[in-house]
């Protein structure tokens, strides 16, 4: 998925390092173990299911699981393993690219403060004082309604406000970064400035923020859900986790928790995934330093 | 400590200005007409108009900041449409139920992180830690809605010990209302709050000042209570402070699962209404409590480790 190419530079040339570490890190093989196959199902949805998560069925409504059906239907006779499936590439995926835009907005202005100073850092970091002070999912959910809703606002509203967590990160790695001797040498040397942030100080401030970014994904799921759940995020009648949540839950009191519980089941254990796997890499990369 | 408070409350001036500003600017984002979507596709053009003159979308941006930062300023946050009373009025009835909600939740968060990270930091490694990091991994992942859901299920509606949301007007039962809502929330931070508390205890034992309490002969539990904690309890102060904004975030969604009238639900229905003067003083006054949290943490910080006063 999008989430590994924003990994895959520092983690290729760190994991082969301690590769005994990496092997008796039960966390990090667990967690990719179970990221790799629900993304691995996400991905094959199409394939793996015959019935289309949208196409209405009445006939076959509030089916139990079964052979045909392995989740059982909604009450709009839709099948609810196929909707899970395909609510997880819409989730997912949107997850995952809201972390691209903000991880490289934070990268570059956390790089560039940190190196730089002066009046642009200040400003910058008031900036995100006054970001941080409101409450995350309560700036999003306005700026969603403001923006109008859908897919892009999602986006556009998670960037927005998350990128300042990255250039944090970023800023108080570099001033360390900025001070070492390879820096000056690269100074001295000649190299010009965006040279020396992009490929000297860049690749050495990135960890802790591909770290970060493990647990910035979880968040994201959950804002992602949570906005869908309240009927401001993905557009019906695209399969999302959380718009399943809210129209299944009316159906809990006469006994049918599938609706829900399939849906419910699939956000956590994605969460759990990816929470695994960000414990295990702040594992070996610290470790590794 | 007159100079460091004096100071740090100078230091707030710019971000609660900032607040204000980002409150403000929010509401221009608007790509269309916000006055038009208010009042819906079939509202007449005077109607709207008129509604655009009340909003002071007429005037030029400049003036509709200064009126706003001076209305702010005063606690005039303008009326809502859907209430069809003054937002200050609304705010004023709904923030202490939000406030209750996010005090009990953090007071149930403490009650459940402490124990589960003092058996976590006892034996690291150990089977409490397990259970306390898969624990833990799990509460992340799960959303603060399907919590909410499922205790609201269970202990509201199938074994019914607690009401299945809603507020009634009694005092007593306001605080029973509030007991599954405030656990929700509570539940969303303890994951943090675990791993923070595990891990300062954690380096609180390996201390000198443990080692040195337990070479004077004070028996384990002493130096538990007396050293460990305490000393972790300083560090847990400033955790749950910056946690604020996650309580909040908390209260907006349980407001809604449990039917609670709070600010959060108050956010809601001006989102679901495009009431927007009510999202926009809602979002705003969410802003300046984590500023006053904020503080309040500094300041507390400050009374129980006399170095931060010094830093």
């Amino acid at each position: 998925m999008s989430e590994s190419t924003a990994l895959t530079p520092t983690v290729r040339t760190r994991l082969t390092l301690p590769s005994g570490v990496a092997r008796s890190n039960t966390a990090l093989v667990v967690g990719l173990l179970i990221l790799g196959i629900i993304v691995a199902l996400a991905i094959a949805a199409p394939a793996l299911s015959r019935w289309d998560p949208i196409e209405p069925d009445p006939l076959h409504a509030l089916l139990p699981p079964s052979g045909t059906h392995l989740f059982g239907t909604d009450n709009l006779g839709r099948d609810i393993f196929s909707r899970v499936l395909h609510g997880a590439r819409s989730d997912l995926t949107l997850a995952s690219v809201a972390v691209l835009a903000p991880f490289a907005i934070g990268l570059a202005v956390g790089i560039t403060c940190g190196y730089a100073g002066g009046w642009f850092d200040v400003i910058v970091m008031r900036v995100a004082d006054i970001v941080t002070a409101f409450p995350f999912f309560i700036l999003v959910i306005s700026l969603v309604f403001v923006l109008g809703g859908g897919v892009w606002t999602i986006f556009i509203a998670i960037t927005a406000v998350s990128w300042v967590a990255y250039a944090r990160i970023v800023r108080a790695e570099t001033m360390v970064v900025r001070n070492t001797e390879f820096v000056s040498a690269c100074q001295v040397g000649g190299i010009t400035t965006p040279r020396i942030l992009l490929r000297h100080i860049a690749p050495n401030v990135l960890t802790q923020a591909v770290v970060y970014a493990m647990s910035d994904i979880v968040m994201n799921v959950g804002v992602i859900v949570t906005l869908s759940y309240f009927g401001l995020g993905i557009v019906p009648p695209t399969p999302d986790w959380g718009a399943m949540m809210a129209d299944g839950q009316q159906f809990l009191a006469a006994g049918y928790y599938g609706l829900t519980l399939f849906p419910a089941a699939a956000v956590v254990l994605t969460s759990l995934a990816l929470s695994l796997v960000g414990e295990g890499l702040a594992h070996v990369l610290r470790i590794e330093r | 400590m007159t100079r460091w408070l004096t100071r740090r409350l100078l230091l707030a001036v710019p971000v609660v200005l900032g607040v204000i500003t980002i409150s403000f600017v929010l509401m221009r984002l608007s790509p269309g007409d916000p006055a038009r979507a208010a009042l819906g596709d079939k509202a007449n053009q005077a109607a709207v108009d008129s509604l655009r003159h009340q909003w002071g979308l007429d005037q030029s941006l400049w003036s509709q900041y200064v009126s706003y930062l001076g209305g702010a300023v005063r606690g005039d946050l303008g009326r809502s449409l859907y209430f069809r009373s003054p937002i200050s009025a609304l705010l004023e009835q709904r923030l202490p139920v939000t406030l209750a909600l996010m005090l009990l939740g953090a007071l149930f968060a403490v009650a459940i992180a402490v124990p589960l990270a003092t058996a976590a930091a006892s034996r690291r490694g150990g089977v409490a830690d397990h259970v306390t990091r898969a624990l833990n991994a799990v509460l992340q992942g799960a959303p603060t809605f399907l919590v909410g859901g499922l205790l609201l299920l269970f202990l509201g509606v199938k074994v019914a010990i607690f009401p299945a949301g809603g507020y009634p007007a009694s005092l007593g039962g306001r605080a029973v209302a509030l007991v599954l809502p405030a656990l929700t929330i509570a539940l969303s931070i303890v994951p943090l709050l675990v791993r923070g508390l595990r891990a300062a205890m954690a380096e609180s034992l390996t201390s000198e000042y443990v080692a040195f309490a337990r070479s004077k002969g004070l028996g384990e539990r002493v130096v538990r209570r007396r050293y460990v904690l305490r000393n972790a309890g300083v560090s847990g102060v400033s955790i749950l402070g910056i946690q604020v904004g996650a309580l909040a975030s908390g209260a907006l969604v349980v407001e809604q699962v449990f039917a609670i009238p709070g600010m959060g639900s108050m956010l809601m229905s001006g989102i679901l209404n495009r009431d927007y003067l009510v999202v926009q003083g809602c979002t705003l006054v969410f802003g300046l409590l984590v500023v006053v949290v904020y503080l309040l943490t500094d300041l507390a910080y400050a009374r129980l480790d006399p170095r931060a006063r010094l830093a």
